[in-house]
C-alpha cells in the first residue's frame, strides 16, 4: 500500500504502458495485476481524503476513500479484472488499452473528492470508451461510437458549466450533496442524469453497447451507469423525483426488451431498467435505500456482466446475437447455457442469488416509506426483468427452436471469467452479509425471511408461467428481424429530416431573395441603359451645329433680357 | 454466413429436451410447482406493510397478471414501432 496513491492512475498509466510489453502471457499478466493491486491499494487506504491541491483558488481532492466511494470501487476493480480474464485470448492494442484506460478513468469518479477532478475523470471515460465500441472497426460501429461520444462528452459539458455555475455562487467544488434548487445544481443534475439513462436520455446506451466489441460492451456495462448512480447517491441523495424517474426507468425499457430481437440490446434495456431500481433507492433517500441502491450497483455489475459475457460467448462463436437466428445453443455450448442462466437467476431475485440480497433493500425501503404506486410498479418490473432477461435471454440463445447451429463451446479464459462471475453472484445470494459489511450506511436487514422468500417465489413463478402458458399458446411475438423505434429516433431521422427541410427552406429563401435582388438590378441598369446606354437620349452625340444653335439663342435670350 | 452442421452420416444423440413430451413434463411441473406456492399463502403468517400483499395469492396472480399485460402491451408497440432492419441504412 502506498500512501495517498489514487489506485485510478495505476490503472490509467498501466494501461498506457500495455502496448510496450509483449504480447501473451506478460501483458496479459500485467494486465490482470493493475486492478488486483488497485484492490489491494484501495483496501489499504483508511478512509479520508488524500491528494489534496490548491488551483486557481480551488481546493482540488483528489482522491476521497469513504464507505460511499469505496464499495463502487471495490465492484470497479473487481468488473476491470474480470474483464482482462474474459479479454484474455485478444490481440488488440486498442481494446487492451481502453479496456484498462476506461475503468481506471471511472475509478477515477468515484474517488473524486470534488466536483473539478469529477469532471475531470467524467469526460476521460467518456472519451476512452468510445474506443471499445470502434474497435468493432465496422461502419456501423463507427456511427454508433459517434452517436455515443457526443452524448457523453454533452454530459461532461453540462457537468462542467454547472460546477461553474455552483462555484460563482457557493465558492467551494468540494463534492457533497447538493441542493437541487441551488445554482448550477440542475445542471449538474442533468448530466448525471444522461449517464444514468432517464427516461429520454436513455437512448445512447441502447444505441451503443450492442454496438461494441464481444468484450468491449462488457467493460461498458460495469462503469459509465454505475459512477453515474455513484454520483446521484453522493449529491442527490433523498431529491424526491427521482422515485417517478426511477420509477418510469424501471418500466419502459422491459416492454422494449419483450419484442427486441438483438439479445445484447435486450440486456442494454434490462440494464436500464435495474438502474430504474437503483435510482427509486436514492430518490427515497433513507440509510436503508441508499445501501440498497449501492448494494444493487454491486450486484448489477457482475450479474450484468455475466450476461453480456454469455452473449459475446455466443456471438464470439455463431456470428450473431440475433434471438431470430438462434435457439438450440445449449447442444453445442452447456457450459455457457449454464452460466448465463446464473446470470438469468441473479437479475432475476431468486433466492440464493445476487439481486435477491440487494433487490429487496429498495422494495423494502419503498414499502416502510409508504410509497406503494412505486412499490407496485416495482413488483411488476420485477416480474418484467425475469420474462425478459431472465427467460427470454437464455429461452432464445440456448433453448427454444434448434437453429442448427453448431459451433465449440466458449473460450477457456471466457469461461473462467464468466465462472468467478457467477460464483461471485451466487455467493452473494448465499452470504449476502458480506456484501452488506462493506454498505454505506451498514443497515441491519435479513432477505432470507418467510414471507420474503415465499411471496419472491410466487412472483417469479407465476411469470415463468405467464411466460410458458403464453408461448405454448403462441401468443408471445415471436422474434423478427427488425429494429424498434426508441427515443434515438429523434436524432437519428427527425432532427435530420427537420435539419434537411430548414436547409431547403433557407437555401430556397436565399435562392428567392438574390433572385429579386438580381432583378431588381437588372431593371436599375435596363433604365440607366435606356437613357444612357449607345441609343439612350442622354448619350446620344449632337452635331456640332445644333449646340452652336442653342448658344446663339442662350446669348439672344440673354442680349433681350438684358435690354429689357 | 453458414454455420458448421453436424454431418448426415453421424446423427446427433437424441436429447431429453429434443422429446416434446419432455418439454410438457416440464411445463406439467411448473403449474404443479405454481399451484404449491399459491396454496403456500394458506401455511403462514405473512408481514406486509401494505393491506394488498395480504390478498390471497397477491404475489403469484400480481406477477401473472403484469406479465401477460406486458405481453400483450409490448406487442402491440410493435405495430408502432417496429421497422426493417435496415432502417436506418446503416
Amino acid at each position: 500500500m502506498i500512501e495517498g496513491l489514487n489506485p485510478a492512475w495505476l490503472l490509467i498509466c498501466g494501461a498506457l504502458l500495455t502496448p510496450l510489453l509483449p504480447r501473451g502471457i506478460v501483458r496479459n499478466g500485467f494486465m490482470l495485476a493493475l486492478p488486483v493491486l488497485g484492490l489491494i491499494q484501495l483496501w489499504g487506504l483508511p478512509h479520508g481524503q488524500y491528494a489534496q491541491f490548491e488551483l486557481f483558488n480551488m481546493t482540488l481532492i483528489t482522491l476521497r476513500v469513504d464507505s460511499l466511494s469505496f464499495i463502487f470501487a471495490v465492484a470497479f476493480l473487481i468488473a476491470a479484472a474480470l474483464a482482462v480474464v474474459y479479454a484474455w485470448h485478444l490481440d488488440d492494442d486498442l481494446q487492451q488499452v481502453a479496456g484498462l484506460f476506461y475503468p481506471g478513468a471511472a475509478l477515477g469518479v468515484v474517488l473524486a473528492g470534488d466536483l473539478m477532478t469529477l469532471f475531470i475523470f467524467w469526460e476521460l471515460a467518456a472519451i476512452s470508451s468510445v474506443f471499445l465500441i470502434w474497435a468493432r472497426r465496422t461502419e456501423r460501429a463507427y456511427r454508433a461510437g459517434l452517436r455515443y461520444l457526443l452524448i457523453q462528452v454533452g454530459s461532461g459539458v453540462l457537468l462542467l458549466a454547472g460546477v461553474i455555475v455552483h462555484f460563482r455562487a457557493s465558492g467551494s467544488i468540494t463534492f457533497e450533496h447538493l441542493d437541487l434548487g441551488s445554482p448550477g445544481a440542475p445542471l449538474i443534475f442533468l448530466a448525471f442524469g444522461i449517464k444514468a439513462a432517464f427516461p429520454l436520455l436513455h437512448n445512447w446506451l441502447q444505441d451503443a453497447y450492442p454496438e461494441a466489441t464481444v468484450t468491449g460492451t462488457v467493460v461498458l456495462s460495469a462503469f459509465t451507469t454505475k459512477m453515474a448512480i455513484y454520483a446521484l447517491a453522493r449529491g442527490f441523495a433523498g431529491v424526491e423525483i427521482l422515485i417517478t424517474i426511477g420509477v418510469v426507468m424501471a418500466m419502459f425499457p422491459i416492454f422494449f426488451a419483450v419484442i427486441e430481437n438483438d439479445l445484447r440490446r435486450v440486456l442494454a434495456y434490462s440494464m436500464n431498467n435495474q438502474l430504474g431500481f437503483m435510482v427509486v433507492g436514492i430518490g427515497i433517500g433513507t440509510p436503508l435505500a441508499l445501501d440498497g441502491a449501492a448494494a444493487h450497483a454491486f450486484a448489477d455489475i457482475l450479474f450484468k456482466a455475466l450476461l453480456f459475457m454469455s452473449m459475446g460467448a455466443v456471438l464470439l462463436r455463431t456470428g450473431t446475437v440475433k434471438g431470430s437466428e438462434l435457439g438450440g445453443l445449449y447442444k453445442s455450448m452447456p457450459l455457457t447455457a449454464g452460466l448465463c442462466m446464473v446470470g438469468a437467476a441473479s437479475i432475476s431475485a431468486f433466492p440464493l442469488f445476487s439481486a435477491f440480497a440487494t433487490k429487496s433493500l429498495i422494495l423494502d425501503a419503498a414499502a416502510r416509506e409508504g410509497h406503494w404506486v412505486a412499490f407496485l410498479f416495482l413488483l411488476f418490473a420485477s416480474a418484467g426483468v425475469f420474462h425478459h432477461a431472465g427467460i427470454k435471454i437464455p429461452y432464445f440463445a440456448f433453448f427454444a427452436h434448434d437453429s442448427g447451429i453448431r459451433c465449440p463451446e466458449a473460450p477457456r479464459n471466457m469461461l473462467i471469467a464468466m465462472s468467478i462471475a457467477a460464483a461471485l453472484c451466487i455467493g452473494i445470494g448465499v452470504f449476502p452479509e458480506a456484501l452488506y459489511a462493506i454498505l454505506p450506511y451498514s443497515v441491519d436487514f435479513d432477505p432470507y425471511t418467510m414471507t420474503h422468500v415465499i411471496t419472491q417465489l410466487q412472483l417469479l413463478a407465476w411469470s415463468a408461467l405467464a411466460f410458458s402458458v403464453l408461448v405454448r399458446s403462441g401468443i408471445y411475438p415471436p422474434e423478427l428481424r427488425s429494429v424498434n423505434l426508441d427515443f434515438d429516433w429523434t436524432y437519428r431521422k427527425l432532427l435530420p429530416a427537420v435539419a434537411v427541410r430548414v436547409w431547403d427552406g433557407l437555401d430556397r429563401a436565399w435562392t428567392c431573395l438574390t433572385d429579386t435582388v438580381e432583378r431588381q438590378v437588372k431593371a436599375v441598369i435596363q433604365f440607366l441603359s435606356l437613357h444612357h446606354g449607345l441609343h439612350g437620349q442622354l448619350a446620344v452625340t449632337w452635331p456640332t451645329g445644333s449646340m452652336v444653335l442653342w448658344a446663339v439663342l442662350l446669348l439672344g435670350a440673354c442680349l433681350v433680357f438684358y435690354y429689357v | 454466413m453458414t454455420f458448421p452442421t453436424s454431418p448426415a452420416d453421424q446423427p446427433e444423440p437424441k436429447r431429453w429436451l429434443d422429446d416434446s413430451r419432455n418439454v410438457d413434463k416440464i411445463f406439467y411441473g411448473l403449474a404443479l410447482v405454481c399451484t404449491g406456492l399459491f396454496l403456500a399463502d394458506l401455511l403462514y403468517h405473512k408481514h406486509t406493510y401494505f393491506a394488498f400483499e395480504n390478498w390471497f395469492g397477491f404475489f403469484a396472480w400480481y406477477g401473472f397478471l403484469c406479465c401477460v399485460a406486458l405481453v400483450l402491451l409490448a406487442k402491440q408497440m410493435r405495430k408502432w414501432v417496429k421497422r426493417d432492419e435496415d432502417y436506418y441504412g446503416d
